[in-house]
């Protein structure tokens, strides 16, 4: 078999069919940021360490930088530019707005997308499970406390412990 | 990335027939992606396994007193089954120490037990490493190893085991179940992965042509009560572990019945002492008991220069996972981590 060959897919990109041809090696990072014009996802590492390329599939969050766009023949697709309703920003979205959750702004698409996927698992019952669950997003500027405050704004989740200053001390989130 | 042939098939056989060709298996694809676009792993073929979930392979369900993990079904996904949270908590509690959210949506169960090592020589090509290239030397033996064995090591090879999951399918005694196109094989958790030794590039005892199906647990009601994984770090979360310790017992009052204990982090494999559970036995649960197990549990280690500070901590640490656990899981006493 041709290791060049050219793979037929379809995907349900943002509410919209798409039809693409790719080579076996495209990432879906790759293809939403190169042959779908979707630059909003950002690449970051490349690696699956920083989550800047955080998108929803079948709407679970992913890095797409770890998957095969050949592989997602089929499936639906959801990226930054696809969260809002025409003028109407995504709640995520406009609580990142509300409290300053983002500096330099690059890792921003992916903290948001990720969010999106955090609120859909449901479990994140407090600040700290809202720390824990979204540490696969980082931040090189550092906007970690207005993040987790966008999210628990959109969650409704008691934000006093961000006030109080208190340090964070463990991770593992069991429910 | 190198070009490779692509293929889906529908059906295990499909599958079956292309590993017999000397297919690389893909499935979440978190860790051969990565690996791929190191040139650390360059398969001219590859198979896509998803499709055949269809068969069940993406299935937690109850058989034969215990549980059945589909070696498709989504890390994320097995650990918040309820059947998996609420029976084997350690399991549970190892899978959520593991990556991140959105790694563990796409890892799956199959992957998890045949992702590689993190020693930084075996991921950079431009340096000798005997793992990618067997006769082509150690560096990591004086270099950086840091994150590197303690246990089980060879001339050869130093590396780790980087699961989390697998320390604590380790210490609930799980069972791999494999296929290829000859039949089915069962494989103890304990037979599973290896030690280096002499040939360090073998992972595991996996056969070429041979895939797992699924990954089976037995009963561990007794322990569900009184388990605790821990997880030594660099960072918080989203880190591969320095040390982790699963440890679950099974108590009557202050007496332990039975202990299950393993450990992460030390070695090529997930490290675990029959004989030093079974010392426990019918010993007071305490610190004078806890450390005696670990004395037991880390005889024979030794450090590497960077990594020296893994002997201690990984005995505090297996006093600590003991001494919690005896307080009870964590859900049980209505805790979070």
């Amino acid at each position: 078999m041709d290791p060049h060959q050219q793979h037929p897919i379809r995907l349900r990109l943002n509410g919209q069919d798409r039809e693409f041809d790719v080579e076996s090696w495209v990432t879906l990072l790759d293809l939403l940021r190169e042959r779908a014009g979707l630059t909003g996802t950002k690449k970051g590492c490349d690696h699956g360490q920083c989550g800047a390329c955080t998108v929803l599939l079948d709407g679970r969050r992913v890095n797409a930088c770890l998957t095969l766009a050949v592989m997602q023949d089929g499936h639906e697709v959801t990226t930054i530019e696809g969260l809002a309703k025409g003028e109407d920003l995504h709640p995520l979205q406009q609580a990142f707005i509300d409290c300053d959750a983002f500096q330099c702004g690059y890792c921003t698409p992916g903290q948001i997308c990720s969010a999106a996927g955090l609120i859909a698992e449901g479990q994140a019952k407090t600040i700290a499970d809202v720390r824990e669950l979204m540490s696969g997003n980082v931040c090189r500027c550092g906007a970690y406390p207005q993040i987790v405050r966008a999210v628990a704004q959109v969650l409704e989740l008691d934000a006093s412990a961000l006030d109080e200053g208190k340090p964070f001390t463990t991770g593992s989130v069991l429910a | 990335m190198n070009p490779f042939a692509f293929t889906q098939p529908k059906d295990l056989d499909g599958v079956l027939a292309q590993l017999a060709e000397g297919a690389r298996p893909i499935a979440g694809g978190t860790n051969l992606l990565d690996l791929m676009k190191e040139g650390v792993m360059t398969p001219s073929q590859v198979v896509d396994i998803n499709a055949i979930a269809t068969a069940g392979l993406d299935r937690i369900e109850e058989a034969g007193g215990g549980l059945r993990l589909g070696a498709l079904a989504r890390n994320a996904d097995t650990a918040y089954h309820p059947l998996v949270r609420d029976r084997y908590p350690l399991l549970a509690s190892a899978i959520l120490a593991g990556a991140s959210p959105q790694l563990r949506n796409m890892a799956t169960n199959g992957g998890n037990l045949l992702q590689r090592t993190r020693c930084v020589y075996f991921y950079d090509v431009g340096v000798p490493c005997n793992k990618r290239e067997p006769g082509t030397g150690c560096p990591a033996k004086h270099g950086i190893n840091r994150q590197l064995a303690i246990l089980g090591t060879s001339e050869q090879c130093i590396a780790t085991h980087p699961s989390d999951m697998c320390v604590a399918l380790r210490a609930l005694d799980a069972v791999v179940h494999v296929h290829s196109s000859g039949g089915t094989r069962e494989i103890p958790f304990g037979e599973f992965h290896r030690l280096p030794g002499e040939r360090p590039e073998l992972d595991s005892t996996l056969q070429p042509g041979e895939l797992i199906t699924h990954i089976a647990l037995p009963d561990a009601a007794r322990f569900a009560g009184h388990s605790a994984y821990i997880k030594v770090r660099e960072r918080l979360s989203y880190a591969f572990a320095l040390v982790s310790v699963a440890a679950a017992l099974d108590l009557d009052g202050d007496t332990i019945r039975a202990a299950r204990i393993a450990l992460g982090g030390v070695a090529h494999k997930p490290w675990r002492v029959e004989e030093a559970e079974r010392e426990l036995e019918g010993k007071q649960a305490g610190e004078a008991a806890f450390a005696l197990a670990a004395e037991r549990i880390l005889q024979g280690a030794r450090g590497w220069g960077q990594n020296d500070f893994k002997l201690p901590l990984a005995k505090n640490a297996i006093v600590q996972a003991l001494q919690t656990a005896v307080r009870g899981t964590a859900y049980a006493r209505g805790e979070r981590e």
